[in-house]
């Protein structure tokens, strides 16, 4: 039995860790070959990035080195995946390496594309890769007050970053001292100020307190960068002295030239996790095309479930669970407080009154997501 | 030519229902229908209101066995 994993990243590193344990006796006695093929050999805490645009964290903090977070059983390649002929069963790597396969695994993720909306990339600062965190926090720290807009791009990662930026920020701005000489305006694409309702609910007194302005129905057209106007396809502006983006969001090129998903979304069934009309292939994290949030948190629970059930297949012929839609997200609420979010398909969450020692649990889980990614927490 | 599109967004807290359509309207050409699926009761007003706003057109709504079916074509 071959089973290949196409992706480091959260997703696809668990569940192959957590397959390299549950069939360490397969692969040792050679029934198993476990492989992952991944387009980079450093492994990056994304949620870090939000520290790096305040200072609090380094980007080299947020790294490692992708094979030493892998079982010894693991066969790892750096050779990123360009073909996928699912029909045969095999995948033609950048180096042209031809891997067969039984069962596959593609945990690919997402890419941000700012270029997908005019003046944007041009226009606005953003915290969605290292440099651009780094950029964002000289900006911030070159700030003497004025007017600061962030929008928030549609699809994106990490639907909980805005609202975490904002508190962040406000909590920056005052430590400066010249929160008093600064604007913010958040803007958000649909009728409240986040998608969940419940942190709408909690949120929204919060941003009132901080005086934060909120502008709702508010989807990015374009960004006038030379005058420094952002404008809505709802026929809104705003005027900026720093514009801010949460950038849209697409799955890998390699998906959509393979003609797996538009977008780059692969149509994923939201309980098996397989590609639709492929049993063999799975499909797990911010590269299926399911109604839940693009985050670790959703990747870790989805890839439990994918190794627990190709684990299954391989001892006893069939799959064991389904996926429930379980994410759990931290919600941080400034720079010592902080909240989270835990819901699935059927039970919406319930948010509790932010604290420091939730603060205090994020603080600690950025450094425990090493163990989390190794498949052991 | 136009398309038809089934957007299932049952069960979705987040990103919800509302960013899925949107999400799905980029990626649609104008002419395109978009028939949403959400478990959401709010989905009922709040769609209707962001598709008045942007400019596209509700062609229907109704809600069968507690699933909206919310049906809008794109028009810019």
């Amino acid at each position: 039995m071959r089973i290949l994993v196409v992706g480091g990243g959260t997703g696809g590193t668990i569940v192959a860790n957590n397959l390299a344990r549950r069939l360490s006796a397969e692969i040792r006695n050679r029934r198993v070959r476990l492989t992952m093929l991944s387009a980079t050999d450093r492994h990056m805490y994304q949620p870090g990035l939000l520290y790096v645009a305040f200072g609090q964290m380094t980007p080299d903090q947020l790294y490692r080195d992708q094979r030493s977070l892998l079982e010894s059983n693991i066969e790892f390649h750096v050779d990123p995946v360009e073909k996928f002929l699912l029909d045969q069963k095999k995948v033609v790597t950048k180096s042209g390496q031809t891997h067969d396969y039984d069962i596959l695994v593609i945990a690919t993720g997402s890419r941000i594309v700012p270029e997908t909306v005019p003046g944007l990339a041009e226009g606005a600062e953003t915290f969605y890769s290292e440099a651009s965190a780094v950029k964002l926090f000289k900006k911030l720290r070159e700030f003497e007050g004025g007017n600061i807009a962030l929008v928030v791009g549609v699809p994106h990662k990490c639907p909980i970053a805005p609202v975490e930026f904002i508190f962040s920020l406000h909590d920056y701005l005052k430590l400066r001292g010249i929160r008093d000489k600064t604007n913010i305006k958040y803007h958000y694409p649909i009728g409240r100020m986040h998608t969940i309702a419940n942190v709408a609910t909690w949120a929204k007194p919060e941003f009132e307190r901080m005086g934060i302005e909120i502008e709702t129905l508010f989807n990015v057209k374009e960004v006038d960068a030379e005058n420094k106007v952002v404008r809505s396809e709802e026929g809104t502006e705003t005027q900026y002295d720093l514009l801010i983006a949460i950038p849209p969001h697409k799955g890998m090129e390699v998906i959509e030239q393979n003609n797996m998903g538009d977008g780059g979304w692969i149509p994923t069934d939201r309980y098996k996790l397989t590609m639709n009309g492929h049993d063999d292939v799975y499909v797990l994290g911010d590269t299926t095309n399911l109604p839940v949030s693009k985050t670790g948190s959703a990747a870790h629970f989805e890839a439990e479930v994918v190794a627990e059930n190709i684990a299954s297949i391989v001892k006893i012929g069939t799959p064991v669970r389904d996926y429930d839609g379980k994410v759990y997200c931290f919600i941080e609420a400034g720079h010592d407080r902080a909240t989270y979010a835990m819901f699935n398909y059927t039970t919406p969450p319930d948010l509790k009154p932010a604290s420091k020692p939730m603060h205090w649990f994020k603080t600690a889980y950025n450094q425990m997501y090493w163990t989390s990614v190794r498949g052991l927490l | 030519m136009s398309t038809n599109k089934v957007i299932d967004a049952r069960g979705s807290f987040c990103p919800g229902p509302l960013m899925e359509l949107i999400t799905y309207m980029k990626q649609a050409s104008v002419g395109d229908t978009l028939e949403l699926l959400s478990t959401d009761e709010g989905s009922a007003a709040d769609v209707p209101e962001w598709v008045a706003k942007v400019g596209h057109e509700m062609l229907g709504s109704e809600n069968v066995d507690g699933v909206w079916h919310l049906k809008i074509r794109k028009a810019k």
